[in-house]
């Protein structure tokens, strides 16, 4: 029996809708997509979906009072919020140095979670 | 008295590129002037990834963003000067800058470029009967609330407008803990983009309800609930279709409008469309030597876009300046 699902390709704002087809599991056909990168979403989309999680931990010592960070590449979905719960304890000293691991391993996917931005350290009045 | 040959108001995606192209076409003296503490615009609190596909041909986060243009200026060596505030500028291109420990400066520009971004519609604009109580921001402040200051507006929340700011604060908020129960949306059709509802919404099962509005604001202290209503094509409220939703907060996404009170100062054209000056291809607006470009000018969907436009009126504020000297 073929598998009908319909996607909407999220890899750019134009928002193409992506027709995946699979039998037991199998993609047996893609169509829809404007582009390669759309292929390969849905392919991964209908198999194993991954997203980039954002979101921010909290600085010590620093001129913000969070800094922005990013899984640096795609986590399962269902990890996300896992994720989340993992990166709560997290707290970091400033400066932050955007690129900088914050965390080496975001819920056993071996992505690390990384910087998205600097924090300087507060200088002291 | 201060003077520069470019003055540029805002440092967020527009004026920060505007500050690189002009730099580029050898215009030396040039000032930044921005209000904030820190450089980079309202891309500091758009955490999410989206950014510089364009540009950079990779996914970046807005403060990543920013960076690329920061790193810029810095290498670039351009001056600039944050918690600095433009009250006033006058058609012979004074400008009146109030400054963090310095006070009132006035500085002479030779040409001046437009980049103070927008704003959101004020929330007095919606008419919802009930009583204000304490729960209700917009969704932008929200954003400012998580991303920056790192505290949370509530727990259980609905979100009255489906625009991208909307979607995208119904996903931090599910993240972070929260309990986002829906986004109403009064169009039939969701303003955001394809792939903010797709993963914003769907990825977190938050029921999108498209032709619906807020039709009530229960609590008198703190918000305790609304009323939802189903609307018709003249998007009235259908009676008989009212549901009460608990919440503690109310998110109002309800669109951004070019900030532009120093341009009406000025006395420039204003585009009753865009809400923004009237510009020339070229980016110039009605005042010969006034640029504009980015947010102000009309709102952007993608910084790229800004960054592009930027450019155009960096490059034409320099040709205006060497043009002058000659
Ligand atoms: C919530 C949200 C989500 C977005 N998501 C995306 C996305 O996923 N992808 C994407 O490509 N784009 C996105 N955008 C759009 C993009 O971020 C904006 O279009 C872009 O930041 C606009 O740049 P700007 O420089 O014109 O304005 P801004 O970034 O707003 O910068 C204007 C600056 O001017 C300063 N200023 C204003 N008035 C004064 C004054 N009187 N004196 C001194 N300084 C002043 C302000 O403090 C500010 O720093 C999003 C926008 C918002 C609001
Ligand atoms: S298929 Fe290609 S063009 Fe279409 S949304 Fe995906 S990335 Fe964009």
């Amino acid at each position: 029996m073929i598998e009908r699902k319909e996607l909407t390709c999220i890899k750019c704002p134009r928002g193409c809708g992506i027709l995946v087809e699979t039998e037991q599991g199998r993609i047996v056909s893609i169509s829809g997509n404007q582009c390669k990168n759309g292929k390969e979403y849905a392919k991964k989309e209908a198999t194993n979906p991954t997203r980039v999680l954002t979101t921010t931990v909290k600085v010590l010592f620093g001129t913000e009072k969070v800094a922005a960070v990013k899984s640096k590449g795609e986590i399962p979905k269902e990890k996300l919020l896992p994720a989340m719960e993992q990166i709560k304890e997290v707290q970091v000293e400033a400066p932050v140095i955007l690129g900088e691991i914050i965390l080496e391993d975001l819920c056993g996917t071996g992505i690390p979670l990384v910087a998205a931005a600097c924090v300087a350290r507060k200088r002291l009045p | 008295m201060l003077q520069y040959d470019l003055v540029i108001i805002g440092g967020g995606p527009a004026g920060l590129s505007a500050a690189d192209s002009a730099r580029e076409m050898g215009i030396k003296s040039i000032l930044i002037l921005e209000r904030d503490n820190k450089l980079g615009g309202i891309l500091n609190q758009c955490i999410h990834t989206g950014f510089g596909l364009h540009t950079f041909k990779e996914e970046l986060t807005g403060p990543e963003y920013a960076a690329r243009y920061i790193d810029k200026i810095q290498e670039k060596e351009i001056e600039y000067k944050v918690s600095a505030m433009v009250i006033n500028i006058t058609r012979d291109k004074q400008v009146t800058v109030m400054e963090k420990g310095a006070g009132l400066i006035t500085i002479q520009a030779k040409a001046i470029i437009l980049a103070m971004g927008c704003r959101e519609r004020p929330r007095g604009a919606l008419n919802i009967p009930g009583y204000r109580p304490a729960g209700i921001y917009s969704a932008g402040t929200a954003q400012y609330f998580v991303n920056i200051e790192g505290v949370m507006p509530g727990k259980e929340i609905v979100i009255l407008g489906s625009g991208d700011i909307g979607l995208i604060m119904a996903r931090r908020l599910t993240l972070e803990g929260a309990d986002v129960k829906c986004v109403a949306e009064i169009m039939p059709k969701s303003g955001g983009l394809r792939r903010n509802i797709v993963q914003c919404l769907e990825d977190f099962d938050i029921p999108l309800k498209l032709s619906h509005t807020v039709t009530y604001i229960h609590g008198k202290e703190r918000i305790e609930g609304v009323t939802l209503s189903k609307v018709d094509e003249n998007l009235e409220p259908v009676s008989g279709t009212e549901e009460f939703i608990p919440c503690d907060t109310l998110l109002l996404s309800v669109g951004l409008i070019p900030e532009n009170e120093l341009s009406k100062k000025l006395g420039l054209s204003m585009d009753e469309r865009t809400k923004g000056p009237v510009v020339t291809k070229e980016m110039e607006t009605m005042l010969s030597g006034v640029f504009a470009c980015g947010n102000v000018v009309h709102v952007h969907d993608l910084a790229d876009n800004v960054s592009k436009e930027a450019k155009k009126a960096g490059i034409s504020a320099a040709r205006y300046i060497l043009e002058e000297k000659i």
